[in-house]
């Protein structure tokens, strides 16, 4: 299955999430510059974290106006797998593709850590291979991660199964002390309508192996296969 | 040209170092020329106080693959890479404006990093500031955090280690030192050596703008509050990520000759280096140099520091490709000169020349001093002070006493620093910070990993300067150790005052001599390093402050362990088994006293005890190692036991009878010691280590429980621990 990692001006996750699907998932990937204009050679799609265009303006502001972001809207469309990791999540939010918004941490200062996210939805191609309910051991590293959208979307979100994850504590209780940076009801990632686009501030394009803290992140990157043997599936021949 | 005192003032230059310039060039220099000559003559890029005292430093080894000189040092690490260490300071432009003076500071050093053709990997700082409870103290120290982590969460270069100290002596002038690690090939390394006369000088970054004009000559004067904020620079970390992968990639065209980050004193130190080094000349034109504002002089763009810029020479055949890359990464590149072979700097402005200096009267002939040293009467008498005069702690208050410790600033948690820089990305990282006494990180692909460790005790350098600076050296390959590592490499950043003070260039000439001492009976030699004088403010002088930082190789990245206990097992303590309370922070905290004599140091007993713990660790019998420092060997336990979640009970009935009084051994300072948690079954073997080493070794107790005890004298929740050690450096 082959991913399509596109690289901004200021991109700085791009190359962790390279080297964790090759070397933690053993899976063809390759970095995409952002005025590429065609995306249909990959099966899944990742914007990764970073400073696009130096985050000025506003995060994720700039970078939705790249050319690449038009084909990642019609690859959106399509139903393509679709993961943007924390910057990727601001983008997906600026370009709506994905509801709400993200504001500054409530401590007003960048946090860097290890989390614990608990999965809420299986329903999307990077939670299919997970239980829900399960619990991640991820990074986060960002200071605008604070997600935030109105009470009647988040009724809306609520019902239609697109908060994807939320942050908890060891026990996998939401508590206010489990959640780094102040977001509404705890969440750490949620998805389009359709499911295929998610997005979460949380790394696990750095949690893919133990020596480096944990490799929880590999169970999203890994469950997207599942979906990539229905898209060669569906191609017909065998 | 009428030279007046106020021009010689304003370019830095004295009297007699002016009428140096006009005898060796033989006429009077112009004013571009002048203010040319005032930024290469400057301490920050001339080191004419420092220069033949650095002479006495190590710089050898079979493991160096390049030594001081060049933008930064390289060690060999294995399987054909090596690893580049280089740090720098950033403290006048940090005490004006502590964001964008430490943000920087990182790019700066980064920039050294990536010139030699190395992927960054690592960053860690050491940091000095006055006392914490004060509101202008919090603004520099939260200043300097936020800036460090901007830039540097903004590059994706991982911020891992570091040390921060807080003491009176630098309410004026708080120090940021910035280190920044690097892996290269080691056939791929570039020198900053311009060769090849017809070879083309390319300038690609920011555009040149008037910030920071003079800032090499503002670093070398007293007092920066003075000044004005307009030498100091603006960063633009996005710009500089761009710079990065850019200039990485244009090194494997095989077009490029040299590369050289320009930083103070910008385009004249950047081609004046790259041209000394090769032997060459240069020419250039500030016409071509693209301007961020109109009607800049000749000189104005002589001496700008505009950040995030890099000068290139490369091979007329391959500007095209290289131009190419840099417009693949939206960066402004273009070619401002070539290489001559007549070992001039010509600056031409549109074709019309506006000076012509000898490359060697600006990197060669900077006037050396060696001034008068003498120690001043009272550092003497406060080294004098006997700390047995105090009242012993009685074992009723020892509890307090550890908690006002833990809750010491100099002690306390630095997780309200690290968790808001960035140390996961790049996804090497192996021992965070604040779970090992260095930082571990691999290199992807290879069985080896490395260690990184800054450290400098500054109340002992104050009291005792070569000592104190043994003390650092002790202290920071003591962490790398303490994790597992070999220590490699050291790049030492030199922070003093005034070195025209006799007592400032005492404080100088003993910090090296000590240096020297420790790195050659440790083995570990100096392959970078950075000075930074004048920290000095209304004739106050900050404390002598030679921090060290070093680099250590693991040859089994897996085979590390963290300061934490890790589960239950008998903890030991190796090492001398006599403390000191003289300049300790006990005394410091407890009684308000900086004073006495800073701990002895057997070098050779340190060497030995690092040499022991290594073992230890590689043989998998040590399951947890922390180097005892300040506040001595009862606060090393309580880290200990906080970090890895786990009580012990542990008993030091023998050390108090040893040591004589109860505050000494329980808080009395000593070096070449550290703790170490064994591997259940393997203490006999352990004390056999010891004893093969010639290593003095104390039982001091178990781990277990959640309970911190120590026989008769605490026994509390460890909680009630961690709850003060968690906030002592927060303020709100």
């Amino acid at each position: 299955m082959r991913f399509g990692i596109i690289t901004f001006p200021g991109s700085n996750g791009d190359h962790d999430a390279l080297m964790a699907v090759r070397l933690g998932l053993g899976q063809p990937a390759e970095l995409v510059w952002h005025t590429e204009t065609d995306l249909s050679n990959y099966d899944c799609i990742i914007i990764p974290g970073g400073f696009s265009y130096g985050d000025y303006l506003r995060a994720g502001a700039i970078a939705r106006f790249a050319p690449v972001m038009q084909a990642v809207a019609r690859e959106a469309e399509a139903g393509k797998p679709i993961l943007g990791i924390c910057n990727g999540f601001q983008i997906l939010t600026e370009a709506q593709l994905l509801p709400g918004a993200l504001l500054r941490n409530a401590s007003l200062e960048f946090v860097c850590d290890w989390v614990w996210v608990r999965v809420e939805q299986t329903h999307t191609p990077w939670t299919s291979q997970l239980a829900r309910g399960a619990r991640l051991r991820l990074p986060i590293a960002h200071g605008e991660g604070r997600y935030f959208v109105d009470e009647k979307t988040l009724g809306e979100l609520e019902r239609a199964g697109q908060i994807v994850f939320r942050y908890v504590d060891a026990e996998g209780n939401a508590t206010p002390e489990a959640n780094p940076n102040g977001s509404i009801a705890n969440i750490a990632g949620v998805c389009n309508g359709r499911g295929n686009v998610v997005g979460l501030m949380p790394h696990p394009e750095r949690a893919f192996d133990r020596l480096i803290g944990g490799d929880d992140g590999l169970w999203i990157l890994a469950s997207v296969l599942a979906v990539g043997l229905e898209v060669v599936r569906g191609r017909g021949g065998n | 040209m009428p030279v007046t005192p106020e021009l010689l003032r304003e370019v830095a230059l004295t009297e007699d170092e002016y009428q140096r310039a006009v005898e060796l060039l033989g006429r009077e220099p112009n004013l571009v020329e002048l203010g040319m000559i005032g930024a290469l003559w400057s301490e920050h890029c001339g080191y004419k106080h420092s220069r033949p005292l650095l002479r006495r430093l190590p710089t050898s080894g079979p493991q160096v693959v390049q030594g001081p000189g060049e933008n930064a040092g390289a060690v060999d690490l294995g399987d054909g890479l090596v690893v580049v260490l280089k740090i720098e300071s950033h403290n006048h432009p940090s005490a004006v404006e502590p964001f964008q003076g430490a943000a920087t500071g990182v790019g700066g050093i980064v920039r050294d990093i990536f010139a030699m053709g190395a992927r960054p990997i690592a960053l860690a700082n050491s940091l000095r500031f006055g006392p914490l409870e004060e509101s202008r103290q919090q603004y520099l120290f939260h200043g300097v955090v936020g800036g460090i982590g901007w830039y540097g969460n903004c590059l994706g270069i991982p911020t891992v280690a570091g040390d921060v100290f807080f003491l009176p002596e630098y309410r004026q002038n708080p120090l940021v030192n910035a280190l920044c690690v690097g892996i290269a090939e080691r056939h791929a390394l570039i020198r900053a050596r311009a060769s090849g006369p017809g070879n083309l000088v390319v300038l690609v970054g920011a555009d040149t703008g008037r910030d920071g004009i003079h800032g090499a000559t503002f670093a070398s004067v007293e007092d920066p509050e003075r000044s004005h904020r307009g030498v100091v620079q603006v960063g633009n970390p996005f710009l500089e990520k761009l710079l990065l992968e850019a200039c990485l990639e244009v090194l494997q065209t095989g077009a490029v000759v040299a590369m050289q980050d320009l930083g103070a004193a910008g385009l004249t130190s950047a081609s004046a280096e790259i041209a000394a080094r090769g032997g060459t000349g240069i020419e250039l034109d500030v016409a071509a140099v693209p301007r961020r504002e109109t009607g800049m002089t000749p000189y104005e763009v002589m001496l700008s520091e505009s950040q995030e810029r890099m000068l290139l020479v490369v091979r007329p055949e391959g500007l095209e490709r290289v131009l190419e890359i840099f417009r693949h990464w939206e960066l402004h590149a273009v070619v401002i000169g070539r290489v001559t072979d007549d070992g001039m700097l010509r600056v031409l402005d549109a074709g019309n020349p506006v000076a012509e200096l000898p490359v060697r009267l600006l990197t060669e002939a900077c006037p050396i001093y060696i001034r008068q040293a003498s120690e001043s009467d009272a550092i003497r008498t406060r080294r004098a002070f006997d700390p047995d005069t105090v009242p012993d702690l009685s074992v009723n208050e020892a509890p307090r006493a550890l908690l006002v410790l833990l809750r010491s600033p100099n002690i306390a948690s630095r997780r309200p620093i690290y968790r808001t820089y960035d140390h996961t990305i790049l996804t090497n990282t192996v021992l965070p910070p604040g779970q090992g006494d260095a930082a571990v990180l691999r290199v992807k692909g290879h069985r080896f990993g490395i260690a990184l460790k800054t450290d400098c005790n500054p109340r002992y350098c104050l009291l005792e300067p070569r000592l104190g600076a043994q003390h650092a050296v002790a202290e920071a390959t003591r962490n790398v150790t303490c994790v597992g590592a070999e220590p490699l490499a050291i790049t030492d950043c030199l922070n003093f005052g005034n070195p025209e003070r006799p007592d400032v260039y005492y404080q100088l000439v003993q910090a090296i001599e000590g240096i020297a001492e420790a790195c050659t009976v440790l083995g570990v030699p100096v392959v970078s390093g950075n000075v930074s004088l004048y920290n000095e403010t209304e004739g106050r002088s900050i404390p002598p402050t030679p921090v060290i930082g070093v680099v250590g190789k693991l040859s089994d990245v897996s085979r590390h362990v963290g300061l934490g206990f890790a589960g239950e097992g008998k903890v030991f303590l190796l090492g001398p088994e006599r403390a000191t309370l003289g300049a300790s922070e006990y005394l410091a905290c407890l009684h308000g006293i900086v004073a006495g004599s800073p701990p002895d140091l057997d070098l050779e007993l340190e060497r030995r005890v690092q040499a022991m713990v290594r073992e230890a660790i590689h043989r998998g019998i040590a399951l947890a190692a922390h180097d005892c420092s300040e506040g001595g060997l009862l606060v090393a336990l309580a880290e200990s036991c906080i970090v890895g979640t786990i009580g012990g009970r542990f008993r030091v009935d023998e050390l108090v009878a040893a040591n004589g009084r109860l505050d000494r051994a329980l808080f009395g300072e000593a070096g070449s010691r550290i703790i170490v948690q064994v591997a259940p079954g393997a203490e006999g073997v352990v004390l056999a280590l010891a004893h093969a080493y010639g290593v003095p070794a104390f039982e001091l107790g178990q781990t277990g429980g959640d309970r911190f005890i120590v026989d008769g004298i605490v026994d509390c929740l460890l909680d009630d621990l961690v709850a003060v050690w968690r906030d002592g450096l927060r303020r709100e």
